[in-house]
């Protein structure tokens, strides 16, 4: 056993509202560069949809991730290390920028400069690349809530495999039920950018699992861009250098939440410390689809087995970090309750950010211009609960995004979120387990405890109760290397040079 | 002092020294200033069609002159044949088109594209000029004088040999032709240029990856464990 600890963030689908804050505090914090426009290291899908970069799930185009031959060898999508190289002058699977979008911004001044006359001013588009007008034809979320169109939901990938019918009634505008889906770098197990980086410019780092670019080393040979199946690493083409999601480590490391965790709305972001067996991760990866899931879950271990305990601690990992993976909300929802995912770990890449797939409402069906829900009546109303397939978001689709197409996880998870929901509605309407609520939760294998612990964590933790960051140590790191009295009596923070292409 | 002392004695050894130096100074304290500056992701078609045929012709080309200038004797041996002396000759020719074809559509596109326009330096219009320069002076002398790979042999590695065993004899290069004495002297200039310029991803070529594991983990503070022990 080699325990590792790692930070974890986790979403709880049910609670996002799509609001973006979290893509906007990401953002002004690290994003707003020159060439930098375009990246989102945050950045929230509206669900069925195709995301951004557009339909970047679709790894035939984007040859991102990992694939495994059954026989006991993971290759990357993208190449070998003979053909990495064979490569660098020109990176066949790159994506191009109108898969993102042209940055862009408005001529703000002409409002102020306008000559007289009889119409309103107007501020131009321009980009902002070239400065020259341009044509604005996309843009981040630009299929936010779908634009009132279907074209955007029939392109997710995610579809396939959903039955026809399901599909059809998807493809009803009035039928689609929106999800959002926030994503952020996945800081994988098996990250993929790493492995393929020619230069080893990328790496994870050992004490929370922050996969960083190191941009000192990094010499542009975009591998890594291609082969994130996630695109959350991308290029900044200014400086000639890649970037993404740091998981911000600077604010983890002073004790602070991630800024798109801390500024989420919703509430909906738990962040906390998994404690993983790194000897595991080559088997996780290469179990068949339906078994990735699990597999993954077998290599998160119990921080509060005597014996990992143990093997912890010969592996220098701290009394305090143990104890903050004791009390990780990440580590209750994901192996204690096992209500969270990895999204799409057919990628085999170990995303190490979880998700708790969202509920939706019934299915209703449009009669004579009037919304048909099919309700049944007479019995309790827990239809979904007794029928996940009359779901408005099918359940093949959400196995497709956070169980390899597994419906059975799926299922198991919604059905342990809806018995929650009904223990708790006979508690606050019938004031009492009344006998539905009881076997409900004994069909998913819930006790009343654990259902209002799952309650209580979802609906009004506290802020420490969410962000369980245990102390970095920095001071330790930093009398590793440097002699902290070195600059004793000196002035000034040494030299900053800013990001400048080339130079 | 004539020019060509200036040219091809004094003038080597500034470039030689300024690649190595800065080259050096560059790798060392400035390595954010060390990439590629790749701009693909801007615009990918005429990439394709300039990027490759320039980067592996070059990539050949140049080491093609890396072994006639080493091992002068085995491309003269190899020339011994008639056939295979116009074998060489024809290649040569051939991937010189092939890396020219690849420079002009280079060019082209740093003119005519605005987005990559507009992310260019001077710097990046000096290197493409000098490179250009190079690349034709090389076909044109392979068209005009004929037999090259044999006279290279002959001149030019006694030549290379004396700048780097500090004995330097330019009046090798005295009687050369206009268009081969400008393809060598484009070559000391291109050296010069190389630590200042996005030239210095030449020698960045990550031969390592081959034998590194596929994954990198750092630890930040590896010997540190348990607070007071």
């Amino acid at each position: 056993m080699n325990v590792r600890t790692h930070m974890s963030m986790l979403f709880h689908l049910d609670k996002c509202i799509g609001c973006h804050t979290c893509s906007v505090a990401c953002k002004n914090l690290w994003t707003d560069r020159k060439g930098t426009e375009y990246m989102w290291w945050n950045n929230v899908e509206t669900r069925p949809g195709t995301g951004y970069p557009t339909g970047w799930e679709d790894q035939e185009y984007y040859q991102g991730g990992w694939e495994y031959d059954g026989r006991g060898e993971l290759k990357l999508r993208l190449h070998n290390k003979a053909q990495g190289l064979t490569r660098l002058f020109f990176n066949p699977a790159l994506p191009d920028l109108k898969d993102y979008y042209d940055p862009f911004t408005f001529r703000y001044g002409d409002l102020f400069s306008a000559p007289e006359g009889d119409d309103q001013p107007t501020a131009k588009p321009i980009s902002m690349i070239t400065g020259e007008e341009i044509e604005i034809d996309s843009g981040p979320n630009w299929d936010d809530d779908l634009s009132g169109s279907n074209i955007y939901a029939r392109n997710d990938k995610n579809l396939e495999g959903v039955p026809d019918n399901v599909r059809a009634q998807l493809e009803e505008i009035e039928g689609v039920v929106f999800n959002y889906l926030p994503r952020i770098c996945n800081h994988c197990l098996n990250p993929a950018c790493v492995a393929a980086c020619p230069q080893g410019a990328i790496y994870k780092r050992g004490e929370d699992g922050v996969v960083l670019v190191n941009e000192n080393k990094c010499k542009a040979w975009r591998m890594c861009v291609a082969a994130c199946p996630y695109k959350k690493v991308y290029y900044n083409w200014s400086t000639g250098k890649s970037e993404k999601c740091i998981l911000c480590f600077p604010r983890l490391e002073t004790g602070q939440a991630p800024a798109c965790a801390h500024s989420c709305v919703g509430r909906i972001r738990y962040m906390g410390v998994l404690l993983y067996d790194a000897d595991r991760i080559p088997e996780a990866a290469m179990v068949p689809d339906d078994q990735l899931v699990e597999a993954q879950l077998e290599a998160i271990l119990d921080p509060t087995d005597p014996e990992v305990i143990a093997a912890a601690k010969q592996n220098g990992i701290t009394d305090d970090w143990i104890k903050a993976a004791q009390e990780s909300p990440v580590y209750k929802f994901v192996k204690e309750w096992r209500i969270a995912l990895p999204l799409h770990p057919e990628f085999r890449t170990l995303a190490m950010m979880f998700y708790i797939p969202p509920l939706s409402p019934v299915m209703g069906v449009v009669e004579n211009k009037t919304l048909n829900l099919a309700l049944d009546t007479k019995g309790p109303e827990f239809e979904l609960f007794a029928d996940l397939s009359k779901a408005r978001l099918p359940v093949e689709y959400l196995a497709n995004l956070f169980a390899a197409g597994n419906t059975k996880i799926i299922e198991r998870v919604l059905k342990k979120l809806l018995a929650v929901r009904i223990f708790k509605r006979a508690e606050t309407v019938d004031g009492k387990l009344t006998p539905e609520a009881e076997a409900a939760l004994k069909e998913v294998g819930l006790d009343p405890e654990t259902a209002e612990a799952i309650y209580r964590l979802t609906t009004q933790p506290t802020l420490e109760e969410r962000f369980v960051i245990p102390p970095y140590h920095r001071e330790a790191a930093i009398e590793a290397w440097n002699d902290p009295l070195e600059r004793k009596g000196q002035v000034g923070f040494g030299e900053l040079k800013a990001p400048v292409r080339g130079e | 002092m004539n020019w060509n002392v200036l040219l091809f004695e004094i003038f080597p050894y500034v470039a030689l020294v300024l690649a190595v130096v800065v080259t050096a100074y560059r790798y060392a304290y400035r390595p954010f200033s060390v990439s590629a500056i790749s701009s693909q992701l801007l615009e990918r078609r005429l990439l394709f069609w300039g990027s490759i045929p320039f980067h592996w012709g070059i990539t050949i080309i140049l080491t093609i002159h890396l072994i006639a200038w080493l091992f002068p004797g085995a491309i003269l041996a190899w020339d011994k044949s008639p056939l295979r002396l116009y074998l060489l000759e024809v290649t040569g020719f051939a991937l010189g088109l092939w890396t020219l074809a690849g420079i002009v559509v280079l060019t082209l596109r740093r003119l005519a594209h605005s987005k990559v326009r507009a992310t260019a330096t001077v710097m990046d219009y000096v290197v493409l000029l000098l490179v250009l320069v190079s690349v034709a002076t090389g076909v044109y002398t392979a068209f005009a004088y004929r037999y090259g790979t044999a006279w290279f042999a002959g001149a030019m590695s006694p030549y290379l040999a004396s700048i780097f065993m500090l004995r330097p004899r330019p009046d090798l290069v005295a009687d050369m032709p206009f268009a081969f004495q400008w393809h060598v002297f484009n070559f000391w200039l291109l050296l010069a240029v190389f630590p200042f310029s996005r030239l210095v991803h030449i020698i960045t070529i990550p031969l390592g990856y081959l034998i590194r594991p596929w994954q990198i983990v750092i630890w930040v503070r590896r010997r540190f464990t348990q607070p007071g022990a």
